[in-house]
Formats: C-alpha cells, structure tokens, sequence
C-alpha cells in the first residue's frame, strides 16, 4: 500500500497581537488508500489547524505535503486544480457549512458546476445520483437546508463533498453536532462509502470513541505535537505516552464492568504564548523527571508504534 | 443514617406529577392566533431521592431542559404539579418562594455565556448573597467566597479574575461555587460537562461527585451523554418527545434496558475499548426524532421501532413497572407483554 497523503513536518504559526503561537511543531505522517487515519486531541492542540493546512485554507510556514506523489504546495493552474478534486472535506456544523439560500441541487451540484461546467439535465441527473448515495431522495432536490434535520444536512454535506469522487476524505469532527442516534447512521455511511467507493479518510475528533469505532490508525496530538501514533487497538488498549493514558482514563465507561473512579489530569492546557520548555506535558505528567523539561522528546519507535516520550509506560 | 428515617427524609425530595409544558407557536403579526401546540414535555412523573443523582438523558427536543426550567420556575407549567421537600411550589408564599429560590440552583452548559464578562469572579459568586440578604458584611462575604472558591478547588487569588481571563474548565468552577453559594439542597446540572473538553470533563465530574458526598446534595443531571450519566447516576429517566420511555436506578437501567429506545441508545453510543466495541451489538435506529408539533399517536416511538406491532399507534404506552423501582412505557417489553422480556445481560 503507497501513501496517498505524505505530510512531513509540518509547522504553522499565527501571529497574533500577544505574540507568535506555534500552533504546528513538526507534525509527520503518511494516509495509505482505503485507510481512515484519526487526528485525535483536546481543544487548541493543532489538529483542525494540519487539516486546514492541508487544503490550503491556511497557509503553512514550513514542510512539505505530497498528495498522489507530488508536491501539493508547488503546484500551479490546472495540476493544482485537478489534485484538488481528489481532496475534499465535511466539517463539523451542518447548521453553518451549508448555504441556506441555496437548494439542495445547487449545494451538492456547485462543485461539478465549478470543475466540469456540467448543466442543466445531466447535472441534476449527477445530483441525484450523489444523494442517493448517501440515502436521500429525489425529492429533496428543490428544498432548502432548513427543512432538514442534523443528520440530513450532514449527508448533504457529505453528498457535496463526494460530488467530484475524491480519494481522500477529510472529516473534521463529522458528528460532534449530531445527536447520539443519528451520530451512529452518520458513522455507518462513512463505514459504507469507504468500502464501496474505496476512500480515504482523515478523522479528526476529540471523541475517542468515534475514533475508535471507525479509525484504523491514531495520531494522537498535544499542544502542536504528535506525541503517540499507531493502530487503533494498539495504542487504545496499551498507551504509551502518558497523555495518551490520561486521555483515555478520562473517559466514563457505559459498561458497568468497566465503571472506574475517573481519573483526570489536573490543571489545564499551558498558555500558548507562553509553552513550557521540553515536553510541553511536563506541568501535568506524573511520571515527569529533569530530563522531560530539558528539551521537548522526539517521536521514537516502540515496537511497532511511536512515541513521545523520556519515560513511556509499559514496556 | 439508619434505618427507620421519618417519613420527611424518606420521602422524595422533588417530586413531578403529570407535568405537562406545552408552547403555542402563534402565527401573524395583527391578529396573533395559535396555529399549532408544541408539546415539550407531555405528563411527565418523576420522584428524586435526597441525596441522590437523578439523571434525565434523550436527544435535542426531548424535552429535558423544559423540565430542569419549569423546576426553577423559569417556565410556567401547563398543568401538573411540581412538589419540593413536600410542598407545591406553585402556591409558595413570599417567605417559602424566598427559601425555595436559596435551596434550588442550577448550572448551566455553556460557562462562556453563563457568567457576566463584566463581573469579577468575587463579584460574580458574592451576587447570590446580597440578592438574598445573607451576608451584609463585605468583609464576611470575602471570606464566604474564597470558601466557596477553596471548595471548588481555585485559589481565592481568582476572586479578582474576570471570565475572559478564565480556562471554560476554571468558568464551569466558578459557576459551581456560584451555585453553591447559598448552601442548596437541590442543584439542576444542565448539560453541566457537555461544552468542556474529556480531561477537564472528567475534572468537573469528580469535583460535582465530592461536592454531593461533601455537602450532601441532591442533582437532577440533565445530559445527552450516556456514559457520563451511567458514572454520575443513582437514578437515570430517559425521555423521548416529551415523555419518559423509562426510568430505574442507573446500575439495573444500563444493565438490563427495557424499552427499545433506550436499547438502541445504549447500542448507538461507542466505547473507547477495542474488544468490548468488536462484542456489542450495534443495531443503528433508523430516522430521526419527529417533530413535537405534530407527534406521532400511540407511542411515540413507535414510527422506529424495531418491535413495533400495529397497536402501538394507537394507545400510548403507561409507565409500568419492570423489575423492582424500574419502569417501562412499551406495550411490547414492559410488563404485560405476552412476551416475557429477555432479562439479564
């Protein structure tokens, strides 16, 4: 299996009126084809602002992003274009990401419009084909979003975003909104349009379950950095990095067998402005020693999976 | 505690009686009539424990939050009645509405829009005691507030914050100390954890579960997050458009669920663990929840229900007892059902 997705050290800083925010520090990994990769961290660790960068809806400062092999940032004009369709992207709010004083057959319609300048019958045809995908029928075509539902408006995001048959899809937290019964129908979609149109997903959530349930692998990120990466069984069921474990350990169980004191990490985030020096979760790690306030750990083999880590559990 | 408690602390201390809160939408600007009734919450009867965690889950819509507001007496409702520590809280005198408004707080999801960003934290916990005239001191009330802030685990130096300056994990602290500021009995939690992310979640949970050991509480938990329910519940009720499909304590609820709803709930909701998720059953429910304008008749569930036969549209389904202190509203399941349900898990 090629990688499909190539991001190597990635780097992104805002500069705001209080000083430069190293949102992205060095952030590396592969998607391989009809594989679903999980960006997973807390609010402000970087993950949404890799997926923007990624689409070029932000600007990197530095790195390099390969999609099908070639230097994404370096293309130009039509190449540039043509590498976009195999690119798309469903974000979170369905209530925002869709125009409200458009139809339903020009949302999902637009993109085909824009890149093939297909019209009148035959792109209506296309349309209804798209929504039929992902369970919709034709008489929705003429309505607006406002007569949908959550979980309606989320296929047509996903309807849109499939319009031009990409490769890789990314999905930035695509049922945080949804409430838990149709977060479940949306997830099997996305299950069912991977196998049958053979994408590739990038997931970003902060909701470990929804990772766990339709990731294969997870790149687990705090405050810029990945500090875990590997399969999803693999890093769910025996971190390595501390954080990972913190995580994890933060999250009540439904099953009463499993029901645990929680355990949470204490304190807070350290200001962005103002990151600590070496590993920037030394403030809040109980296994913390001089060496981890030294300089921040790189991202080193164990075993089959990654770690950033001085001290990793287990092993 | 021992056993044999008078009849004062044995009985509930909030009991709901047929409630029903129901909202008109009205139509045209000159002559307004009401052109559809929407039926938030539609005979609702629930009992809370003293001392215990009530929790009341179901999805947007179902009607949760109308009942935590009609508590508060925010929202007036249509008919049934509401009882605290045995007394009607619609007929209170001035003096019992003064004592019921100290007893029964509440906080609130969003700690970024519930605290007033022109407010210190000292100015925001102090409010509650001089509105109620507690503490006329400014001095004692210094002392009340870095208390509070002690107890909710922020140094009293945070009283000279403001909420901009504040994490959402710090706000949600500050908006608990300001619940508590009147030492209540009863606190409604509001989607209390939903906006914070799982590592301050999993804080805030902790320190609501040491404030109720602490204090003595008792919370009605209004959340759509079964898991964080299952871990903070005595008791869980699970609403659907306006009424409640089930209700029982937490442990037997989750272990053995009795109406379809809250099967398929419990099967929708993903688990962190690998080997637990490959063994449990995923069965999806189709659709989504109707429009409370226009309900569906019988059950109201009954349009996706997997067991649903042809009498469900027609009678709704009465809460009936399913096990001991568990009920179930389904003519299928609960008791009397030709079928014995499949109990044990």
């Amino acid at each position: 299996m090629s990688a499909l997705l190539e991001v190597r050290d990635l780097d992104k800083r805002y500069r705001t009126r209080h000083g430069v925010i190293h949102a992205v520090q060095g952030v590396s990994f592969d998607v391989r084809e009809k594989e679903t990769v999980a960006l997973v961290g807390e609010s402000g660790c970087g993950k949404s602002t890799v997926a923007l960068s990624l689409l070029h809806l932000i600007e990197h400062d530095g790195g390099r992003v390969r999609f099908e092999g070639a230097e994404f940032d370096q293309l130009k004009g039509r190449r540039e274009q043509e590498l976009r369709r195999d690119l798309s992207i469903v974000f979170q709010n369905p209530y925002s990401s869709l125009n409200p004083r458009m139809r339903i057959k020009d949302i999902v319609g637009e993109p085909m419009r824009t890149a093939y300048g297909t019209r009148g019958r035959e792109l209506v045809e296309r349309v209804r084909e798209q929504l039929e995908a992902v369970g919709l029928g034709p008489e929705h075509l003429r309505r607006f979003p406002h007569e949908f539902s959550g979980g309606q408006r989320q296929r047509i995001a996903i309807a849109r975003a499939l319009a031009l048959e990409p490769k890789l899809l990314i999905l930035d937290e695509p049922t945080a909104a949804l409430d838990v019964s149709v977060q479940a129908q949306v997830l099997n979609l996305l299950r069912e349009l991977q196998r049958r149109l053979g994408l590739s997903y990038l997931l970003i959530s902060h909701n470990l379950a929804t990772v766990e349930s339709i990731a294969d692998r997870v790149l687990v990120m705090y405050f810029g950095r990945i500090v875990e990466s590997g399969t999803v069984s693999e890093v769910f069921n025996d971190p390595r990095h501390p954080y990972t474990r913190a995580l994890l350990d933060s999250v009540p169980s439904i099953d009463p067998s499993q029901r645990h004191r929680l355990k949470p990490l204490e304190g807070d985030l350290p200001s962005p402005l103002r990151p600590p020096p070496g590993c920037a979760f030394a403030p809040r790690c109980a296994r913390a020693a001089h060496d981890c306030t030294a300089r921040p750990p790189p991202l080193g083999s164990i075993g089959s999976r990654e770690a950033a880590c001085y001290h990793p559990l287990g092993g | 505690m021992t056993a044999g408690l008078p009849p004062a602390i044995a009985a509930p201390l909030v009991e709901l009686r047929d409630l029903r809160v129901h909202f008109p939408i009205r139509k045209g600007l000159i002559i307004e009539r009401s052109v559809a009734i929407v039926k938030a919450v539609d005979g609702v009867t629930l009992s809370i424990r003293r001392g215990k965690t009530m929790g009341l889950v179901g999805e947007s819509g179902c009607g949760k939050t109308t009942i935590g507001r009609t508590i508060l007496k925010l929202q007036v409702p249509t008919s049934g009645a509401i009882r605290f520590d045995g007394a009607d809280i619609a007929t209170l005198d001035a003096a019992g509405m003064k004592r019921f408004r100290r007893r029964v707080q509440a906080v609130f999801q969003d700690p970024f829009s519930s605290l007033n960003p022109r407010m210190n934290v000292g100015q925001i916990i102090a409010e509650p005691l001089i509105v109620h005239d507690v503490m006329s001191e400014p001095a004692e009330r210094r002392d009340r507030v870095s208390e509070l802030l002690a107890l909710c685990g922020l140094p009293a130096a945070f009283a000279g914050r403001y909420p901009h300056e504040m994490s959402g994990g710090q706000r949600q602290r500050v908006g608990i100390a300001r619940a508590l500021a009147l030492n209540p009995d009863f606190v409604i939690c509001d989607e209390a954890v939903s906006a914070l992310d799982v590592s301050i979640q999993a804080q805030i949970i902790r320190l609501l579960e040491d404030l109720r050991d602490e204090l003595n509480l008792t919370y009605l938990f209004i959340g759509h997050d079964l898991s964080v329910v299952r871990h903070l519940c005595d008791d869980v009720a699970v609403m659907y458009l306006g009424r409640i499909a089930e209700v029982g304590p937490s442990d037997e609820l989750f272990a053995n669920p009795g109406h379809p709803y809250t099967r398929a709930l419990l099967e929708a909701v993903p688990t962190p663990d690998p080997d637990l998720e490959r063994s449990r059953p995923h069965q999806v429910l189709g659709g989504e929840v109707p429009s409370p304008i226009d309900p569906p008749a019988g059950c109201v569930f009954h349009p996706r229900c997997s067991l649903a036969v042809a009498g469900c549209g027609t009678r709704v389904p009465p809460l009936l007892p399913y096990g001991s202190d568990h009920a179930v509203a389904c003519t299928e399941t609960g008791a009397g059902a030709s079928s014995l349900p499949e109990k044990g898990a």
